[in-house]
């Protein structure tokens, strides 16, 4: 029986020391095994915030590789480090004065090493969204607010690519920035969405709402559980 | 005053170049020709000699390599046909690749108004 | 795949989107006009405006060979491009990666998720290919620019350093050709190969607007009624820094002059110094 339990262990080195961890588990699961606490770089664990970007090379591999480790399993042999913060800076801007149908270089304006950009594709490499990081960049310095804010749509702002880039490039910040940009002065005005706004304000969910404020946490669950969805279309 | 002498300095500027900077005879043709030539406190010729004296302290002192633009001229018209554009470069490059940057990048309250690929040379020229 | 005979492939760089898009307007309809419509690249990169010229920087490199490698991809060997600074990247970064086969090997190494760059690409200037067009360019000519006193200006980065120029390094005569056959007067201007201080715009706009001045005051002195060019900074340069200038000439990229002369209208619209009133005659 040892023997079997055996073989589904396998060894990664956590900062240089080694652990014997079952296989199967996630990055972030076998750190826990080996006796870490998470008490940052970890958020929701659903590979959704972003905050457990970690870096890691297998044995006999001469790349260092990012990923988030809540979503990568452990291999055998991996050298792991947890890089739970990215301390890049974040420009402060006011919307409305930062309007691309007017301005030409709203995003070269704010984050000027856009043009520092080598195209060496490094932080697409990094990424673990598999975003096309590089042609957003370069798509920045273009001008192209569409289509920064359309390639990086699936960003969750870990910050691997900004640390890796030889330019210091702060392409999740940048990103964001198109994002809203987009969101604010080129998508079309939605008349749903008023409507709604309206409707909340006359207090359509008023009623439901200090209902559940009146719940017990097992009437809550219950709730929740057999919440109805919207159908689609 | 004393020139501190850099021995290695020759040497890195010939290696980045790959220009012979001893090849220059003082001619003064590049000087003659250099648009930039009264903007500079010292003329690209007399940089070429403070190489070759190691005078590393004293060129970073100058203007000299950061006025020039690499707009080619001396390169063509250089009767040594030494490529000076190169030299400037690698005489800057040596204080860039300390991770020095002589421009302000936040500083620039312009950028709006320029076109994308003057912004692009100037960092490529002027960030480490 | 594009068939050469039907157009050319086209790279055209950051500033052609945004701050020359009168360059890029103009050309293309030129082009049009001469029966091969620029096709721009399914994809492209930044060139990186001014060339790195350290003998170890293969970095700086990069951006060029990945646009060559696109070129590649899109099955073509020519690509041409309309931008100055960005003719002379591709072009001496591609002759480097032509003449130095280990350093070729490591960029493609480098760019290990992507096929091999062969190096068969070739980098033209829109200029080349007019010279090569002149009989098409003289037929299509309805309004000549009879009357028009234009001083050209080449800048640094058609011309410089020798193994890129597209013309004579010293005494170039592709612009002059052309707006010959347009019917313009042209005068050889000695500041029209001088520098316009270039990047120095960004933080050092007392070193442009020195160089502007002389530049413009010759143009002024040799009756020039416009400035014919290229390159998009030094257009800006040109345009943008005689605000300080007594004199205020309008400075137009020649495919602007072309188009005006095939009958069409086509940029004028992001100039600082309005050329209308200079080119009033040739209007409609
Ligand atoms: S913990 Fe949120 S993405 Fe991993």
């Amino acid at each position: 029986m040892a023997d079997q339990e055996e073989q589904n262990m396998i060894d990664i080195y956590v900062m240089g020391r080694r652990y014997r961890v079952p296989e199967g588990l996630t990055i972030m699961t076998a750190l826990e095994y080996a006796g870490y606490k998470y008490v940052r770089g970890c958020g929701c664990r659903g590979g959704f915030c972003g905050a457990c970007s970690t870096v890691y090379r297998k044995e006999d591999d001469y790349k260092l590789k990012m990923d988030l480790a809540c979503q990568t399993a452990v291999e055998d042999g991996m050298f792991l480090v947890q890089l739970p913060f990215v301390p890049a800076l974040r420009e402060a801007y006011e919307i409305e004065d930062v309007d691309p149908g007017e301005k030409d270089n709203v995003l070269l304006d704010l984050y000027p090493e856009i043009a520092r950009c080598v195209s060496c594709n490094t932080c697409s490499k990094a990424c673990p969204q598999d975003i096309e990081v590089m042609d957003y960049v370069q798509a920045a310095l273009r001008g192209d607010v569409e289509r920064t804010a359309k390639l990086s749509f699936d960003c969750l702002h870990c910050g691997l690519c900004s640390i890796r880039c030889p330019a210091d490039i702060k392409h999740y910040h940048l990103a964001q920035l198109a994002r809203r940009l987009k969101g604010r002065y080129l998508d079309l005005d939605s008349s749903e969405l008023e409507k709604r706004i309206k409707e909340l304000e006359e207090g359509i969910y008023t009623e439901e709402y200090e209902e559940m404020l009146k719940m017990t946490i097992d009437e809550l669950k219950k709730c929740y559980e057999e919440r109805k969805f919207e159908e689609e279309g | 005053m004393k020139v501190k002498r850099d021995l290695e300095f020759l040497e890195k500027v010939e290696e980045l170049s790959g220009e012979s900077v001893n090849a220059c005879i003082r001619c003064g043709t590049c000087s003659a020709g250099c648009p930039f030539v009264e903007e500079m406190d010292v003329l690209p010729e007399r940089i070429f000699k403070r190489i070759v004296l190691g005078d590393r302290e004293g060129i970073m002192k100058n203007n000299t390599m950061w006025i020039c633009a690499a707009c080619f001229t001396c390169s063509v018209r250089c009767p040594r046909d030494i490529d000076i554009a190169k030299i400037m470069e690698a005489v800057r490059l040596t204080l860039l690749r300390e991770d020095i940057d002589m421009v302000d990048l936040d500083g620039l309250d312009n950028i709006e108004e320029l076109p994308q690929l003057a912004v692009v040379g100037c960092f490529r020229k002027e960030t480490g | 795949m594009i068939q050469m005979e039907d157009g050319y492939l086209y790279y055209p760089g950051c500033t052609l989107k945004t701050k020359a898009s009168d360059y890029e307007e103009s050309s293309k309809k030129v082009m049009e006009a001469l029966g091969k419509p620029l096709v721009e690249m399914d994809n492209w990169y930044c060139c990186g405006a001014v060339q790195s010229l350290a003998t170890d920087d293969i970095m700086h490199q990069i951006a060029a060979v990945r646009t060559m490698l696109c070129a590649q991809e899109q099955g073509e060997r020519e690509l041409v491009t309309l931008c100055d600074m960005c003719y002379n990247v591709l072009k001496q970064a591609n002759k480097r990666m032509k003449e130095k086969p280990d350093e070729l090997e490591t960029m493609n190494e480098f760019l290990d998720e992507d096929p091999d760059y062969e190096g068969q690409v070739e980098v033209h200037h829109i200029f080349e290919l007019f010279r090569d067009m002149k009989d098409e360019i003289k037929k299509l000519v309805k309004k000549p620019l009879d009357g028009l006193n234009v001083v050209t200006y080449y800048g640094c980065m058609l011309l410089r350093p020798n193994h890129v120029s597209i013309d004579n390094t010293e005494d170039p005569m592709i612009m002059e050709d052309i707006l010959e056959l347009l019917g313009a007067n042209t005068i050889v201007n000695p500041k029209r190969t001088e520098c316009c201080g270039s990047y120095h715009t960004v933080n050092r706009g007392d070193i442009v607007e020195n160089r502007v001045e002389e530049i413009v005051a010759r143009a002024a002195e040799d009756g020039a009624d416009v400035i014919a060019l290229s390159c998009p900074l030094c257009q800006f340069n040109l345009d943008y820094h005689q605000r300080v200038s007594d004199h205020k000439i309008p400075v137009l990229y020649l495919t602007e002059l072309m188009a005006l002369s095939f009958g069409m209208e086509a940029g004028l619209k992001k100039h600082k110094i309005n050329p209308r009133g200079a080119l009033k005659d040739f209007l409609e």
